[in-house]
């Protein structure tokens, strides 16, 4: 079967518009599942396919496909959705000096299914040896995969990646009370720590044994890295958005080098940092990689954008135009990292004489995250009491507004940042008091 | 196509292999604020290889259908690296079938510029209700999609379908406070469901704008009423899910917690799924594994009688299949998943349902929800308070969470206004995105723990 030939369609675009963009990927996603403490299945994903951006009349035309086909189609398809694009507010970037920033480990790639099975069970074993009623499960997944760019103004960018990841949970049912844990940790390294990912999953079932109750009312809650990232974090993300600036849409609009927050608080986008899933040499739209402070010492310093969007407001890409095989590039984070701050999680929780500690959320997406709101169900977390753990608490719901919180609330940031999920890196978190509502 | 399929799956010394071939065809457009954002034709050829040997699974998927031989290859070597598989297949009776698309109008054949033209109309109609709108997100997307399955048992079904959707979401602003509503409308067969909804529009703008002055409600344990659209949600997040056989079949705990024959809600309490509905968003004539779908009832006078199965739960089960094995596309090995999830007409009228209540809060429009094996979470856009029997101040939407198990006995009202109006996208593990449908009269629920400020 004939496959489509980038340079091809590029030179065909080239022709017919005044700017083109040919975006390739081919991934090999081969994750390795286990199910009920068994190994369930083994599957192997190869997909392959590309995009085509072109500017036609000064106007954006794009089309994307997995199927072989000639050049002239693509060309035409995108041609005939160009008529009714967008106006381009930008040009795209020329080849330039581009810093290594390495995500390829061969070890990844060489990693043999025998291998990845054999993982898979150790970790189960582990955590069935903590405790033989947890009903476990596990995938390991090992994915390789190459990118390619290429436009008609001579830009070229080739990215060959790798990433390891592991995901261990299990479930404990006692009566009708359920217990569901999970954690993972990915990397482009072989080198993933696995068994701090096993650790993790034996310290919240540890904790679950017992349960408590916590009265409704304003109480101080401290989030660990994960819950930090999962509640607090995206109303963030969304607010420094470029599209969401632009929109008019977010409350932090107009107030670069306005202290909104907390001294304390510094968050980074970082697509540099090494062996990161989410580095590379440049975003999906060929424009380098680099650390971008969106708040340092609680001044909001930057917003994140793509080529498209930073034209619109008059501003420039920061490198975080990333797009789906079948989407145009939009601005997207890379890693998150939010500074250290001095506080032990210890101390954090010998600190509280009655409290909350939050390990894992649920519904967090449900808040107004436009306007900074986050409520979410707490799915684990932990009563405090005279600073020590005391019961895992159900029916509990949590809320509050992350621009008030982090003004007016913070009480500490943890001396110690955690990977989570490995595209977010933070510190533990706590706050003098939120909103908490449970079941009487 | 169908020689080629057949003869791959043919005479592999295997428990059993399948192979799905998936073509899609699918044109998106998208405004934001004044702006054409996003417009675009995307297709996609792709296909996948299941294959079961003495007991093990492995799958393949690829883009590159030249390499369907050694994918098929590749799917049987894996199944053999696992030695230790006890998977089965349950009997069903080979399926050759042809469903082709049965369209009142298709998009397909509505020029781009009237599609353009159209939602243009709708997000002005937004932008233009009032200054305290901020910006808007209309869309429009239509995919057609074709199936083919074949299969070593000797089944061979292609399948077309059509999914069309319009979003009309209004975001308005009054200084740091912002707020969004949004409308949709789904369609199965006729692009005349996506005209005509200037109506709707207006509504997403004016509710997104009431919002602006709505107070949060306050934290607490609450009676609560759900309108069709959130009740539907509810059906769907807080029982659904834990009656997809996969869950259970692997579990005996929470086996003997769902063993069918136990009381779980009042006798006026009736769910049910299936895929056998005309034209809904979940709806199709077989499923991913070629089994025909049906309507399978699952709470019965408010007795669990049954659960949604694929071929393999209800093997191991024991238990009939139901036709819920569905993947989201080709990259994806079919897995237990709702269709059309509702709650079954019942008697009490809405205003009889708000005359009891105190204090209590009415929650309404849909706007997502989530579980986590018996507790789940769910979120409306808008609220209103009720006071003594009458809808009282607006709120902003509301989180409600609970356990599955005491909220259906807490369920002492089912409404008798059943409508299918919502309808979304439903994620599990890594496939997310699966058209489903949902659907409900207005339901009561007491003690209800709804989160605020």
């Amino acid at each position: 079967m004939p496959t489509t030939d980038i340079e091809e369609v590029l030179a065909l675009a080239a022709r017919q518009a005044e700017e083109a963009e040919v975006y390739s990927v081919r991934v090999e996603d081969t994750p390795v599942s286990f199910e009920a403490n068994k190994l369930k299945i083994l599957q192997t994903r190869r997909i392959s396919g590309l995009s085509l951006r072109l500017i036609k009349n000064g106007r954006v035309g794009f089309t994307a496909s997995t199927k072989p086909e000639p050049a002239a189609d693509l060309v035409d398809r995108a041609l005939a959705v160009a008529e009714f694009g967008a106006e381009a507010k930008f040009s795209l970037p020329s080849s330039g000096v581009v810093r290594e920033v390495p995500g390829y480990d061969p070890l990844v790639e060489g990693l043999e299914l025998d291998a990845m099975i054999e993982l898979g069970q150790r970790l189960i074993e582990k955590l069935r040896a903590y405790n033989p009623a947890i009903l476990c499960g596990a995938s390991i997944g090992r994915y390789v995969s190459t990118m390619e760019l290429l436009n008609s103004r001579g830009g070229s960018v080739g990215e060959h990646k790798t990433v390891l990841s592991a995901s261990l949970g299990g479930n404990l049912i006692e009566g009708t009370s359920m217990l569901d844990v999970w954690e993972s940790d990915a990397s482009c390294l072989a080198s993933l720590d696995f068994d701090a990912t096993v650790q993790r999953v034996i310290d919240q079932f540890e904790m679950a044994k017992t349960t408590g109750s916590l009265p409704t009312g304003e109480l101080p809650v401290i989030f660990v890295p994960k819950a930090f990232a999962e509640t607090l974090l995206s109303p963030l993300i969304v607010a420094f958005n470029g599209k969401t600036v632009q929109q008019g849409a977010s409350p932090l609009k107009g107030r670069l080098g306005e202290q909104v927050f907390d001294p304390r608080l510094s968050i980074y986008d970082d697509g540099t940092l090494p062996y990161a899933p989410r580095s590379g040499p440049t975003d999906d739209e060929g424009v380098p990689s680099r650390r971008t402070p969106l708040v340092e010492n609680g001044v909001a310093k930057n917003f994140y954008y793509d080529l498209q969007t930073a034209g619109l407001v008059g501003a420039e890409s920061t490198g975080n135009g990333f797009r789906s095989l079948e989407s145009l590039p939009g601005p997207s984070t890379t890693n998150t990292v939010v500074a250290e701050g001095d506080t032990s999680l210890a101390d954090m929780i010998a600190d509280v004489k009655e409290g909350l500690i939050v390990y894992q959320v649920m519904g967090a997406w449900a808040g107004n995250l436009l306007a900074g709101d986050f409520s979410a169900n707490v799915h684990l977390g932990y009563k405090i009491e005279n600073g020590q753990l005391a019961g895992r608490v159900k029916d509990t719901m949590i809320a509050g507004n992350v621009y008030e919180a982090f003004k007016e609330r913070l009480q500490a940031l943890g001396d110690k940042a955690e990977w989570v999920g490995g595209s977010t890196k933070l510190p533990p978190v706590y706050f003098r008091a939120l909103s908490v509502a449970t079941k009487q | 196509m169908r020689e080629r399929l057949t003869a791959a799956v043919r005479g592999r010394n295997t428990d059993y292999v399948e192979i799905r071939v998936e073509e899609n065809d699918s044109t998106r457009l998208l405004f934001r604020g004044k702006d054409l954002e996003d417009v675009a034709r995307t297709v996609n050829l792709g296909g996948c290889v299941r294959a079961l040997v003495k007991g093990s699974w492995g799958f393949a998927s690829f883009n590159d259908l030249g390499s369907l031989e050694e994918m098929v290859d590749l799917a049987i070597q894996q199944a053999r690296l696992n030695p230790a598989g006890d998977n089965a297949l349950a009997r069903v009776e080979p399926v050759v079938d042809t469903v082709p698309l049965q369209l009142v109008r298709d998009p397909r054949e509505v020029p781009l510029a009237e599609k353009v033209r159209l939602f243009a109309e709708y997000n002005r109609i937004i932008l233009g209700h009032s200054p305290a709108i901020q910006t808007t997100q209309v869309g429009y997307g239509d995919s057609y999609r074709k199936v083919t399955l074949a299969t070593s048992e000797g089944t061979y079904v292609e399948q077309e379908g059509m999914q069309i959707r319009g979003v009309l979401a209004a975001m308005a602003r009054d200084g740091a406070r912002i707020e969004q509503a949004h409308e949709i409308a789904t369609s199965r067969n006729d692009f005349g469901a996506v005209e005509g909804l200037e109506d709707k529009a207006g509504r997403a703008a004016a509710r997104a704008v009431s919002l602006l002055t709505a107070q949060a409600a306050k934290g607490g344990e609450y009676t609560v009423i759900l309108d069709p659209r959130l009740a539907g949600v509810f059906a769907h997040e807080a029982f659904g899910h834990l009656s997809e056989a996969d869950h259970v079949y692997e579990n005996d705990k929470l086996r003997e917690i769902m063993v069918l024959g136990r009381k779980f809600g009042g006798d006026f309490l009736n769910i049910a799924d299936g895929a056998d509905l005309p034209a809904h968003r979940g709806s199709y004539k077989y499923d991913d594994e070629g089994v025909p779908s049906e309507i399978t009832p699952l709470i019965k006078d408010g007795v669990l009688v049954g659960r949604l199965h694929s071929r393999e739960t209800a093997a191991k089960m024991g238990e009939r299949v139901t036709g819920n094995a569905r993947a989201v596309n080709y990259r994806f090995r079919p897995i237990v998943r709702m269709t059309n999830t509702y709650i079954e007409q019942g008697s009490v009228p809405f205003q009889e349902m708000l005359a009891d209540v105190k204090e209590g809060i009415y929650a309404k429009d849909m706007y997502g929800g989530e579980t986590a094996m018996e507790m789940f979470t769910f979120s409306s856009e808008e609220a209103f308070m009720i006071r003594n029997g009458r809808l009282a101040e607006p709120l902003r939407g509301v989180l409600l969470s609970g356990n599955v198990f005491t909220t259906l006995a807490n369920i002492d009202a089912v409404g008798n206004d059943l409508s299918f109006e919502g309808g979304g996208s439903c994620g599990k593990g890594e496939q997310s995105n699966l058209p489903v449908g949902i659907g409900s009269p207005h339901i009561r629920i007491q003690k209800c723990v709804v989160g605020g400020r």
